[in-house]
């Protein structure tokens, strides 16, 4: 299978501190805001983001949660590769917060309309913000759209993008596989 | 089945019988999870809002029936209920023509208790649909012993290698060979307990101790299932009294103390307090009743959203 590296190294690092910059720049102390990965591969991003912004703002207080969509996907009984349902873990309400949902990759849209599902169980936020590492533009099947980009991809159906994480795919990497 | 961990390898839930460790294992894990939603403020979730199903009870049931009818409200799914006993059952129709009627309405799933062992795999062969069984006479109730294996598995991290004794009428009990099967299955050790004339003859041949005497039983176990004397069940007489079963059988606070070990208590319901429990036994400490009822949403719901899932 034919592969293309689109992110790695201390461009990959330089790209997860500017996303905390941003991050930084729109909520100041994150008083009122919590963080919340999407499982099962958005929580490592989520992470990721928790202990930058802990090293550049020692203060900040920020929680952090991690939450699972299956059981509002809307490709239930259609999709043959159904993924195990993962945990929901948030500790806290998140009624009047800012939300910041975390994934790793943005495609068609589907499953952020799901975790926006989601969310509304455990309370009204006043905002809800995506944050997304990679964004497949060009392929959305639903209107949403991201508010921190790490960096945008141009591909087709066919393709994949995998993104690895140093804790459980020994290096930090963006790739794309041409042939699905 | 392997080559998708999270797909049941069957299309109904007729017994424990059919599934496998690895059915089971989902079904638990699944269950782990629906009991997190249940805990949330908003316990309700999408997954099965195109689906209706039909609850048809042609035996009373209180737990059994309030348990699926939430599982699928918590699932979203569309439900109609059906007591066999205000309905055109009694006036002659058969079993695959009230189902079949049912079915004409464009129902999905059917969750049965029937009081015939094989009602549900009889109306699995001859209707479209997927039948979950809900009890069927003294054969199999399947989502007991699922929920009994996760209560215990909750209790002390694993079932494998506990020792479970199931205590009273096994003869008439459908909680019993399914407890039996999928314990097993999940590498737990069963013996059953009773007097001779409600152990039936040749469930040794299933691989459980047998023991008639029951303090030898609660010494030997970690958990004791206590089942209901199925009076309904017996047409003729099984034993002397009630209170002589009672005296021989009966779990009281005295027999638990004596023991040097603490052990767990459970029970299907409902309860006779005083025949096969005591009252001060059944709202001790030691019993978790109440959280096998707790649990029982949670597996159904596990259930019914993995059938769901199975059945393309």
């Amino acid at each position: 299978m034919e592969t293309l590296t689109l992110l790695d190294g201390q461009k990959f690092q330089i790209t997860i501190q500017r996303l905390c910059h941003q991050l930084i720049e729109n909520h100041n102390t994150f008083s009122d805001t919590v963080l919340i990965g999407i499982q099962p591969r958005g929580i490592y991003l989520a992470d990721r983001i928790h202990q930058e912004l802990k090293q550049i703002q020692p203060h900040t207080e920020l929680q952090a949660g991690n939450l699972d969509i299956t059981f509002f996907r809307d490709d239930f009984r259609t999709n043959k590769d159904f993924p195990a349902a993962s945990t929901t873990a948030i500790n806290f309400i998140v009624e009047d917060k800012n939300v910041i949902l975390v994934d790793d990759v943005l495609w068609t849209g589907r499953t952020i309309r799901a975790a926006l599902d989601a969310l509304l169980a455990f309370g009204r936020p006043r905002k809800v913000e995506l944050l997304v590492l990679v964004d497949r533009r060009f392929s959305r099947q639903l209107p949403i759209e991201p508010n921190y980009i790490g960096i945008e991809v141009d591909s087709v159906d066919s393709q994949k993008v995998v993104v690895s994480w140093k804790e459980t795919d020994q290096q930090d990497c963006v790739t794309l596989l041409l042939d699905k | 089945m392997a080559e998708n961990p999270s797909k049941l390898s069957t299309k109904h839930l007729l017994g424990i019988k059919d599934l496998s460790t690895e059915d089971i294992q989902l079904i638990l894990e699944t269950a782990d999870n629906f009991k997190d939603v249940l805990q949330r403020p908003i316990k309700k979730v999408p997954s099965l809002r195109d689906i209706t199903i039909a609850n048809i009870f042609f035996e009373n049931s209180t737990r059994t029936k309030l348990s699926f009818e939430l599982a699928e409200k918590r699932l979203s799914a569309d439900t109609i209920s059906f007591a066999a006993s205000s309905s055109s059952v009694s006036k002659g129709e058969t079993l695959i023509d009230t189902v079949n009627n049912i079915l004409a309405m464009k129902v999905d799933m059917v969750v049965m208790r029937h009081p015939h062992a094989g009602a549900g795999v009889f109306l699995s062969k001859h209707v479209n649909a997927q039948i979950i069984n809900a009890g069927d006479g003294a054969h199999e109730h399947p989502t007991q012993a699922l929920l009994d294996a996760f209560s215990i598995r909750e209790k002390y991290g694993d079932v494998r290698g506990k020792k479970v004794a199931i205590i009273g009428d096994i003869l008439h009990s459908r909680v019993a060979l399914s407890n039996i099967l999928c314990l097993q299955k999940l590498g737990a050790e069963v013996m059953v307990c009773g007097p001779t004339t409600l152990i039936p003859k040749y469930i040794g041949s299933l691989g459980v101790k047998i023991e008639h005497n029951l303090l030898k039983a609660l010494n030997w176990c970690d958990v004791a299932n206590m089942l209901r004397i199925q009076l309904e069940r017996q047409d003729i007489k099984y034993f002397p009294s009630l209170r002589e079963y009672s005296m021989m059988y009966g779990l009281n606070k005295q027999i638990l103390d004596s023991l040097d070990k603490e052990i767990t208590i459970m029970h299907p319901g409902p309860i006779n307090r005083g025949v096969e429990i005591t009252s001060d036994v059944a709202d001790s400490k030691q019993a978790i009743i109440l959280d096998q009822v707790e649990n029982g949403v949670a597996v159904r719901m596990a259930v019914l959203y993995l059938l769901a899932n199975s059945k393309y």
